[in-house]
């Protein structure tokens, strides 16, 4: 796992369901064929009403026309991240398109599950309101280990709390080698 | 201090004699549920951690019901029961129910009781969010990813944090008006669409127990739209009937130990309601936890009404609709989808005076579909029922955030059956107690 995350910025709102991190529609491509695979990434975030896309302004789709891959890493939201489905899916496609981490106020429990167990992108939680002091675009610098965002764009600092119980599966890669080291699957 | 249902279900399963909420334990899993949108790619992911060759840890406890997307054209789509197909036949599994066949079901929630496979005091895993519905039958019920799901799938094992408990007491009369959707929606208008993330809802008091058992499924089945792991109703008699009829047609695993409510456990949380005092509510756009009243929202034109779904779509929901729209005709475009072929066979036959629920619906205007989960979750452009513009539709579904029933500026309000078919009537939400004569 990488302690340190530097990207670009991402914002949305409160509320971001499944199915808008990946609408139904497109729940039809293969998870395991690498080439369709992509198309996940091509879709993410695609659910977004115009208006949210990219706090402040919107406007600003996470993934660009054609593209395959999002032009930022990091996504900052609100509380309630990944409520609705428990489409793994939704991890996925923000994993495609280039993800690595998200900074939001709450996550709803399945949808966080998915991104740890799956070793899709990591949770981050923060306890501050960041999706209005964030915008999107900015540079931000996440460690992981001093729980720490510096915002170098603006030039802020904020602290997250500690990652906790879900470390040992973030560190072990996913659920099936943290499955093994418990003795719950054969190694 | 006890310990609360869902701790006493889960210490079973973790074998051992107490958890408490906060630890994280591994359990073992009575019955993983999968269905064709998420069964594709939790087989990927089994064969890849398991091997190609690898076998399911149980095939009498690995359960697939095809339900999301069966009555479209897409080619892709079908392609996920293809190869849902290959993988039951390759495993041996007794329990899959293809479309296209006699066997073939609908909504897995509607179908996993009906097909005997929900059981008191039992743990299952289900790649669906709404699993958490067949808390209703005593049993701990969460829904899970892909990954989650494979893991299962090859050891029988899940790891879980142990939910704190919030304890919902219903009392008094239910009036004729009101439906369990309305309580449900009103717990969560109440609560917060995040108001019980990570924990248990368990819901008790006489007014649950009044309910049958598809009402106390639509109590459940939303916790997860409050953010809850599961939901839970301690079994009584009318539960253990229902199970045990199902188990004895089905001919399924008849072994099950229930676990029953020692009011002694710790909530973290507890609230009361007179149900006799509450109002018809609906979720406005775009949040389940948007709660107003119908009628302060009465008057609000819309374009269409929806009756189906895991959560909308079972006999008891098209029962009450028939109810007010006997002998009437609809204002509206209004789409009726019961949620597996036993309902809509059930619909042929159950009458309210001399015509069939199926005649009451065809007479008054309304569209009839095929039993899957058709329009509640948007699917391909060709479902039956989809929003492919952007109209106010009033829905007995679960979720009405931007997009979910296909498109991003419709406007979706949860509402009851009742609430739903008075809309109907009139074009414009409309309280029951308005329709009722």
């Amino acid at each position: 796992m990488d302690t340190k995350i530097r990207g670009k910025a991402y914002v949305v709102g409160e509320s971001i369901d499944t199915d808008q991190i990946i609408p139904a529609q497109y729940l039809v491509y293969s998870t395991s064929d690498p080439e369709e695979r992509r198309f996940y990434g091509h879709y993410a975030l695609a659910g977004l009403p115009v208006a949210s896309q990219g706090l402040p302004d919107g406007g600003t789709p996470f993934v660009r026309g054609e593209e395959f891959t999002s032009d930022y890493q990091i996504i900052v939201a609100g509380p309630n991240f990944g409520c609705g489905s428990s489409r793994e899916h939704a991890p996925l496609a923000l994993a495609e398109a280039g993800a690595t981490l998200v900074i939001a106020e709450s996550y709803a429990r399945i949808f966080f599950r998915n991104c740890v167990n799956g070793g899709y992108v990591i949770p981050a939680e923060t306890r501050e309101r960041l999706y209005d002091r964030v915008r999107t675009g900015d540079d931000l610098e996440v460690d992981l280990t001093a729980n720490t965002v510096i915002n170098h764009t603006t030039g802020d600092h904020y602290e997250l709390p500690p990652i906790g119980d879900i470390l040992p599966i973030l560190e072990a890669g996913d659920v099936f080698e943290y499955a093994k080291k418990a003795g719950m699957m054969a190694s | 201090m006890g310990m609360t249902l869902t701790e006493q279900i889960l210490a079973r399963h973790a074998g051992r004699d107490r958890v408490s909420a906060g630890e994280n334990i591994w359990v073992d899993v009575d019955i993983l549920l999968t269905h064709d949108v998420c069964g594709p790619g939790t087989i990927g992911i089994f064969k890849d951690k398991f091997g190609a060759d690898a076998k399911v840890w149980d095939k009498e406890r690995v359960v697939i019901i095809p339900d999301h997307y069966i009555f479209t054209a897409d080619a892709m789509a079908r392609r996920n029961i293809d190869i849902l197909r290959e993988f039951v036949a390759e495993q041996g599994l007794p329990y899959y129910y293809d479309p296209g066949t006699s066997r073939y079901k609908g909504v897995c929630h509607v179908a996993l009781p009906e097909e005997g496979h929900t059981r008191p005091g039992e743990l299952l895993l289900g790649t669906d969010s709404h699993t958490c519905t067949h808390g209703a039958f005593g049993m701990f019920a969460t829904g899970v990813g892909n990954t989650d799901a494979a893991l299962a799938m090859g050891t029988g094992k899940t790891w879980l944090k142990v939910p704190e408990t919030m304890r919902f007491e219903f009392h008094g009369a239910l009036p004729p008006y009101l439906m369990a959707k309305d309580l449900i929606l009103q717990v969560i208008g109440d609560i917060g669409f995040d108001g019980a993330t990570y924990r248990a809802m368990e819901f008790v008091g006489p007014a649950v127990f009044d309910l049958n058992i598809e009402e106390r499924m639509t109590l459940c089945n939303m916790a997860i739209e409050a953010g809850g792991k599961n939901g839970v109703v301690e079994p009584d008699q009318v539960t253990i009937d229902y199970v045990n009829e199902r188990i004895a047609r089905a001919g399924t695993h008849a072994d099950y130990t229930p676990v029953y409510d020692t009011a002694d456990g710790a909530y973290v949380f507890t609230k009361q309601y007179d149900v006799s005092t509450l109002d018809p509510v609906v979720a406005k756009p775009h949040r389940p936890d948007n709660r107003a009243s119908v009628r302060e929202v009465a008057g609000t034109k819309v374009d269409r009404v929806y009756i189906g779904s895991c959560t909308g779509g079972k006999i008891t929901d098209f029962e009450a609709a028939a109810r007010l729209l006997a002998g009437r005709e609809v204002r509206v475009d209004t789409f009726i989808v019961p949620a597996t072929t036993e309902v809509a066979r059930e619909l042929g036959r159950r009458k309210i005076g001399e015509h069939t629920l199926t005649e009451i619906f065809r007479n008054a205007g309304c569209r009839l579909g095929e039993s899957s989960c058709a329009a509640c979750l948007g699917g391909p452009v060709d479902t039956f029922g989809r929003l492919n513009e952007p109209l106010t539709c009033v829905s007995t579904t679960n979720r009405n955030f931007p997009g979910r029933m296909g498109h991003k500026d419709g406007q979706v309000y949860l509402a009851s059956p009742m609430t739903a078919a008075a809309t109907a009537l009139t074009g414009v939400i409309t309280d029951p107690r308005d329709q009722m004569s």
